[in-house]
C-alpha cells in the first residue's frame, strides 16, 4: 500500500502493473501516451521483464495484446480515441473471440480536440462491440478500475474497455495503491477453436457474447463504481457519467447536492438504478463528457413522457468538453466568471520548434511548388501539420494517419498535377506504407516527401518504428531507386532541396524524397542526457 | 483552506517545476492537491497552463472553475492576462515582468503591465533579472514561486522542503541556488 501522486494515465499504468500484466502495447497519441511511458520508466516492470515497447500502430498493438491474452497472460493496450478507428477490426473481433488472459483496452478521448482531429466518443465503440466499459471519474478510480477491469475480463472471457478523457489523463491526484498480483502462467486457450472466427464458429462465439449481455448489465447494477445517491429535492434527477460527476460535485463543495444522483462509471447502463431515479424524479439531467450517448438512450424514440435534459436540448453545449461552470448553468446555479481577456492580447498558437528541419523543408517545397499553384500538397498527422499555419501555409490536408499518400494518389487519379504528399517517418510506418504500395502498383504520378526525424515528435520523442529502415521499406515496396532521393533539410541545403523536389515533381510516376534530420528537440534532449552521463562517469 | 492557482507561461519556461514545488509543499502540510498539465500539440511552443488546486478537503474537478482562482501565477506577463476569466474578485496576479516574445505581434509591453497593475491585487517582479544577477537564469521560475510565497497560505519552510525534494538529485549547489532564488523572489514581492 502506498499513496502516489499520479496522472490519470499513470494511475492506469500502475493499476495494470499491480494487476499482473505481462505486456502493455500502444502507439503514442495524446492524451494516452503517458500510460506506456509510465510502465517504461517503472523499475519493477523492468525487473519483471514486462513487455513495454511501442507498436507500429494501434492495430498491431491491439492484436499483439490479444495474442498475449491468447497465451493466457494479462495484457493492456492503450491508444487515443482515433487510434481505435485504426484498431477497430481487431477490437470488434476480439469481442467475438473473447479472451483467455485478461485484456483491457484503454482508450483516451479528447473532447474539445486539444490535440486531435475529432472528438469521437469511444463509449459508442464499447457499446458497438457489446463489451463492458469502465469510465473512471478520478485518478483513484482509474487505478481501481484498471484492476477491476482485468477481473471482469477474465470472469466473462471478454475484453473490457477503459475509457478516459483528456482532463483525467493529464491531471495528478493522490492514488492509494494495493498489493501487486503475480503475472499469469503461460496457458493456451482451453477451447482450441475459440479464436478461429470461421463463420460456423464465429456464429457460436457471437451467440455467446449475446448471452453474456444480461450478465454485463447485472455487473453494472452491482458495480461499486455505479452509485445511487439519494437527494431530497425530487424536481430533478441527475445522471452523472465519468468525469462529469466531478464537475457536479464541484458545484456542491460546501453543501449537499439537493437532487438524487446516479453516478455512472460502468456500462452497459445500470437499468435498475436509472429506473429508480426516473420513478422519483420529475425530470432528468444527463451530464456526460463526450457525445450524448446516455442521453439518447434515456430519451428513447417514441416515449416522450420523461423530460431528459442535456446536450441534445441545449441545456449543455452539443460539442466540447464540460467544465464546472457549464454544469453550474445546467443546474440553474449562479455562474461567476472573472474579467474578460483584454482585447489587445495576441494568440500564441503552437508552432514548429526553432531550428526544426520541417521548416527548412517547407520553405524549399513552397519555392518548388510556386509555379504549380496552391492546394496540391496533401499532408498528415504530426508536428509538420503545423505547416498549414502561417507563414508557411504549405499543406492542404490533415485527415488521418497515412491519408496524405493515398489522398494524393486519388487526386492524381483525378488529374491533379503535381500530387504531393508530406508525411512523417512514424506516420509513414504507421499507415502510409500500404498507400505507397497502391501508388507504386498504379504507377501514380505522386511525389511523397517523408520527413524523417527518427522520432514520434508531437507526442514527446518516442522512438520511431521505422528508424533506419525507411529507404529499404520504400525500395522494397517498389519505388525506383533513381526516384528515391534523400536530402538534409538545413538552410545551407536550400537550393539543392528545391532542385531535387523540382526534379521529382516533374517525374510522371512515384517518387519519394526523404528529408532526413534528427528532431531538434530530441537532439537537445539527447545531448543533455549524454552530458549527464559523461558527468557521472567523471 | 482552498487555494486554486492558475499557472501559466510559454512551453519550456518551467511551469511544471513551479507546480511540482508548490504541490510538494502542500503535500508536506498534509493537504490535498490536484494538478492538471498540458501535453501534445498545444505544448509545442505555445501558451501553456496548469491548474493547481490545493485544499484541506477532497478535490473534485480537475479544472478550476472560471471566476474561482485565488491566484494567477505566471512566468510571462501576457500569459497572466490570458487567464483573467478564471480569477476571482479577491484573487492575486503574480507575474514575471519579462515578456517571452516568440510571436511577431506581441502587444505593447507597457500596455500589458499597466493592465496587470490596474487589478487590485498584483505583484510584478523581474524574475529573469533577479535570476540573472544570481547567475542562475534557469531559476526564474523559482523566483516567481518566491514572489507568490507570501500569498500561498503555505509555510515558507514547506516550499523550501519542496525545492529540496524536486532538485534533490541535482546536488547541493543546485538546491542552494534555487533556495536563494526562492528567497530573492519573496523579498522582491515584499518590496513591491
Amino acid at each position: 500500500m502506498a499513496k502516489l501522486l499520479l496522472l490519470g494515465d499513470e494511475a492506469i499504468g500502475q493499476g495494470a502493473l499491480d494487476a499482473g500484466i505481462s505486456g502493455i502495447y500502444a502507439y503514442p497519441g495524446t492524451p494516452s501516451t503517458e500510460i506506456m511511458e509510465y510502465v517504461q520508466r517503472s523499475k519493477p516492470a523492468k525487473k519483471k521483464e514486462i513487455h513495454a515497447t511501442w507498436s507500429a500502430n494501434e492495430k498491431t498493438a491491439m492484436e499483439s495484446a490479444l495474442g498475449m491474452s491468447y497465451a493466457g497472460k494479462r495484457a493492456i493496450v492503450c491508444m487515443k480515441h482515433v487510434g481505435l478507428n485504426v484498431a477497430a477490426d481487431a477490437f470488434m473481433n476480439s469481442a467475438i473471440t473473447g479472451v483467455n488472459g485478461g485484456l483491457v483496452v484503454t482508450v483516451a478521448d479528447d473532447p474539445s480536440m486539444h490535440s486531435s482531429q475529432n472528438e469521437q466518443d469511444s463509449r459508442y465503440y464499447g457499446k458497438f462491440a457489446l463489451i463492458p466499459v469502465l469510465e473512471p471519474s478520478n485518478q483513484q478510480e482509474a487505478y481501481d478500475m484498471t484492476r477491476a477491469a482485468f477481473k471482469l475480463s477474465e470472469k466473462y472471457e471478454t475484453p473490457v474497455m477503459l475509457r478516459i478523457t483528456t482532463r483525467l489523463a493529464h491531471s495528478r491526484y493522490g492514488v492509494e495503491t494495493g498489493a501487486a498480483e503475480p503475472q499469469r502462467e503461460f496457458l493456451l486457450p482451453p477451447d482450441p477453436k475459440q479464436f478461429i472466427l470461421l463463420p460456423s464458429i464465429a456464429k457460436e462465439r457471437y451467440k455467446n457474447l449475446l448471452k453474456n449481455q444480461p450478465a454485463f448489465g447485472e455487473e453494472s447494477e452491482n458495480s461499486r463504481f455505479n452509485k445511487f445517491i439519494a437527494g431530497k429535492d425530487k424536481s430533478l434527477g441527475i445522471v452523472a457519467c465519468g468525469l462529469a460527476y466531478n464537475y457536479l460535485m464541484e458545484n456542491y463543495r460546501d453543501e449537499e447536492c439537493p437532487y438524487s444522483v446516479v453516478k455512472v462509471s460502468q456500462y452497459p447502463l445500470p437499468g435498475n438504478l436509472l429506473n429508480k431515479l426516473k420513478e422519483e424524479s420529475e425530470k432528468l439531467l444527463v451530464l456526460e463528457e463526450g457525445y450524448p450517448l446516455v442521453e439518447e438512450q434515456l430519451k428513447g424514440f417514441f416515449d416522450d413522457t420523461l423530460e431528459v435534459k442535456g446536450r441534445l436540448d441545449g441545456t449543455l453545449p452539443r460539442d466540447g468538453e464540460l467544465n464546472p461552470n457549464l454544469v453550474a448553468v445546467a443546474l440553474g446555479r449562479k455562474d461567476k466568471i472573472g474579467e474578460n481577456v483584454p482585447g489587445f492580447l495576441s494568440g500564441r498558437p503552437p508552432a514548429m520548434c526553432p531550428g526544426c528541419g520541417h521548416i527548412d523543408l517547407y520553405i524549399a517545397l513552397n519555392e518548388a511548388m510556386e509555379k504549380y499553384g496552391k492546394q496540391k500538397v496533401l499532408s498528415d498527422i504530426g508536428c509538420y501539420t503545423l505547416g498549414a499555419l502561417p507563414p508557411y501555409n504549405a499543406i492542404s490536408s490533415c485527415v488521418d494517419m497515412g491519408a496524405s499518400i493515398t489522398m494524393a494518389k486519388g487526386a492524381a487519379d483525378a488529374g491533379m498535377r503535381p500530387a504531393v504528399a508530406v508525411i512523417g517517418d512514424s506516420t509513414f510506418t504507421h499507415s502510409g506504407m500500404t498507400g505507397l504500395l497502391d501508388a507504386v502498383n498504379d504507377k501514380s504520378p505522386v511525389t511523397v516527401i517523408i520527413l524523417d526525424n527518427a522520432v514520434v515528435g508531437m507526442t514527446g520523442g518516442q522512438p520511431a518504428a521505422g528508424e533506419g529502415k525507411i529507404d529499404q521499406i520504400c525500395l522494397g515496396i517498389g519505388v525506383e531507386p533513381e526516384h528515391l532521393r534523400v536530402v538534409v533539410p538545413l538552410k545551407k541545403n536550400h537550393d539543392e532541396m528545391v532542385k531535387v523536389i523540382d526534379e521529382e515533381l516533374e517525374y510522371d510516376g512515384v517518387s519519394v524524397v526523404i528529408a532526413r534530420r534528427e528532431c531538434v528537440t530530441e537532439l537537445a534532449h539527447r545531448k543533455k542526457l549524454e552530458l549527464k552521463a559523461k558527468k557521472k562517469d567523471s | 483552506m482552498k487555494k486554486d492557482i492558475i499557472l501559466s507561461g510559454v512551453g519550456g519556461q518551467g511551469i511544471l517545476s513551479v507546480a511540482a514545488v508548490i504541490g510538494l509543499a502542500a503535500m508536506e502540510e498534509g493537504l490535498f492537491i490536484k494538478q492538471s498539465e498540458v501535453h501534445g500539440m498545444s505544448q509545442r511552443g505555445g501558451a501553456v497552463v496548469s491548474h493547481l488546486r490545493i485544499s484541506d478537503k477532497e478535490i473534485f474537478s480537475d479544472l478550476i472553475p472560471y471566476g474561482a482562482a485565488d491566484m494567477l501565477l505566471s512566468i510571462e506577463p501576457m500569459e497572466a492576462l490570458r487567464y483573467l476569466p478564471y480569477l476571482s474578485e479577491e484573487g492575486w496576479i503574480i507575474t514575471n515582468s519579462k515578456p517571452f516574445v516568440n510571436i511577431s505581434n506581441y502587444p505593447d509591453l507597457e500596455k500589458v503591465l499597466s493592465e496587470i497593475k490596474s487589478k487590485p491585487h498584483n505583484v510584478i517582479v523581474d524574475a529573469d533579472e533577479i535570476a540573472r544577477k544570481m547567475h542562475a537564469p534557469k531559476a526564474a521560475n523559482i523566483v516567481i514561486v518566491g514572489a507568490a510565497s507570501p500569498y500561498l497560505g503555505i509555510a515558507y519552510e514547506s516550499l523550501e522542503a519542496g525545492i529540496k525534494k524536486i532538485f534533490g538529485s541535482k546536488g547541493d549547489e543546485i538546491i542552494n541556488l534555487n533556495l536563494e532564488a526562492l528567497r530573492a523572489g519573496k523579498e522582491a514581492a515584499e518590496k513591491y
